[in-house]
């Protein structure tokens, strides 16, 4: 039995909208909303909100199923492989290592970019902080270092020239990366600030730039052509750091990866 | 393909729209759609019935928390060119519902999305989330209320709620 004296509640607001409320209350519930313009302010702005979140991601559910996501593949694949992505996503997340991604196939790669990001920022904080030994080539053999990087990493990598930027090469080194060695080349300006590229084979061919802060380092990822770059440098200039990483990816773009 | 594949093939769709909206990052949302579709493949023997729909969302659900509570030691990740100021029309609508939706505690965007953008009854999300229908419309009513105050510029002081 209900009665629309009874006042009705912010719950009973919720369940109108979300036709949760049983039936014999709904016209009390609009009663009151014709008396109540608060509350019917209320209700009108979660249906204005629901409008919006359909029409900003009901396009996603449009979209073509990427291939990655095909349950067919994905029933497809061994089943040691099957645990091995989830083992491996649980191992990642936990451990933020690369301990978890060896060994597993060239199929998906539960955010890889995360993975490849977390190593180039470790890089970058150990290496920046060296004083003598910085880099294991230093700039003055620049053309051997790039042909030592570009043999190893099995992809051309010609060190940037940053000179607008006001950054000159130091040199660079050979790491292990997420899943094939990785080229890392350290910058440097006048005043001292170090900027660091560190440049692998990538499981995603293509991505737009993400950012990652950690401690005072910054880091802009992005991967072109199957090629990932991350690079480092201080977070207090997020303008600066985008300048630079513009500069690296409109020459690795001209070279061809 | 069996029945019980089909039923998670009609799926992936929505849960790919709601791991968008939860992660507000295309690639993180895929590889959450992913792991929630190798992770029912797998069960699939275990599965004994019941509502596929809320049982695929559990799972994301959870995978979700379970990515949260191990970034909270980790660098935050963003999109760099997300936060573009010059978009106008329904494109900056859609970003500011985006971003109002980013500073949600994890639980309550979760039971916004869930009803307003997939439907689900406050039963469901209560079964979902492990939680008491009256702590779901709650979290409902605490989205809804952060979020209109967020569009409309102000930001409201930030509770920590359970």
């Amino acid at each position: 039995m209900t009665n629309s004296n009874i006042p009705v509640t912010e719950d009973e607001l919720h369940a109108f909208v979300d036709n949760e409320l049983p039936t014999e209350r709904r016209a009390d519930v609009e009663a009151w909303l014709a008396t109540h313009p608060d509350d019917a302010e209320r209700v009108h702005s979660w249906r204005t909100m629901a409008d919006e979140l359909h029409a900003r991601y009901d396009r996603v559910a449009d979209e073509a199923v990427p291939k990655r996501l095909e349950l067919e593949r994905l029933a497809r694949q061994p089943q040691r492989w099957v645990y091995g992505a989830v083992a491996a996503t649980l191992v990642a997340f936990i451990a933020g290592g690369a301990a978890g991604w060896i060994g597993r196939g060239a199929a998906a790669s539960p955010s890889s970019f995360q993975n490849f990001t977390l190593d180039a920022l470790e890089a970058h904080r150990l290496y920046v902080v060296e004083v003598r030994h910085p880099v294991e080539v230093d700039a003055s053999e620049r053309t051997h270092m790039q042909q030592w990087l570009s043999k190893r990493v099995g992809y051309p990598i010609k060190a940037p020239e940053l000179d607008g930027a006001g950054l000159k090469l130091v040199g660079g080194r050979l790491l292990p990366g997420p899943q094939a060695p990785a080229a890392f080349l350290m910058y440097e300006s006048p005043t001292g600030e170090r900027f660091t590229l560190y440049t692998s084979r990538a499981a995603t061919p293509n991505t737009q730039m993400r950012y990652a802060t950690r401690a005072n380092d910054g880091a802009l990822y992005w991967a072109d052509r199957g090629v990932g770059y991350v690079l480092s440098g201080p977070d207090s200039n997020k303008d600066r750091l985008q300048q630079v990483a513009r500069s690296v990816y409109d020459q690795t773009e001209k070279a061809g990866g | 393909m069996n029945a019980f594949r089909e039923s998670v093939e009609a799926m992936i769709p929505a849960l790919r729209r709601y791991a968008r909206a939860l992660t507000r990052d295309a690639d993180i949302a895929d590889d959450l759609v992913q792991d929630t579709l190798v992770r029912a493949l797998r069960s699939e023997r275990l599965f004994l019935g019941g509502d596929i729909r809320s049982w695929l969302y559990t799972i994301l659900t959870n995978l979700n928390r379970n990515r949260r509570r191990s970034l909270a030691r980790k660098p935050q990740f963003t999109e760099f060119f997300d936060t573009a100021a010059d978009a106008s029309g329904t494109e900056a609508e859609g970003r500011d519902i985006a971003r109002a939706l980013a500073t949600l505690p994890e639980e309550q965007r979760s039971v916004l999305l869930l009803v307003t953008l997939e439907g689900l009854s406050y039963r469901e999300v209560a079964d979902i989330q492990g939680a008491p229908i009256g702590t779901v419309m709650s979290r409902l009513a605490r989205a809804r209320a952060h979020v209109k105050t967020s569009i409309e510029g102000q930001r409201p002081a930030l509770r920590r709620v359970k």
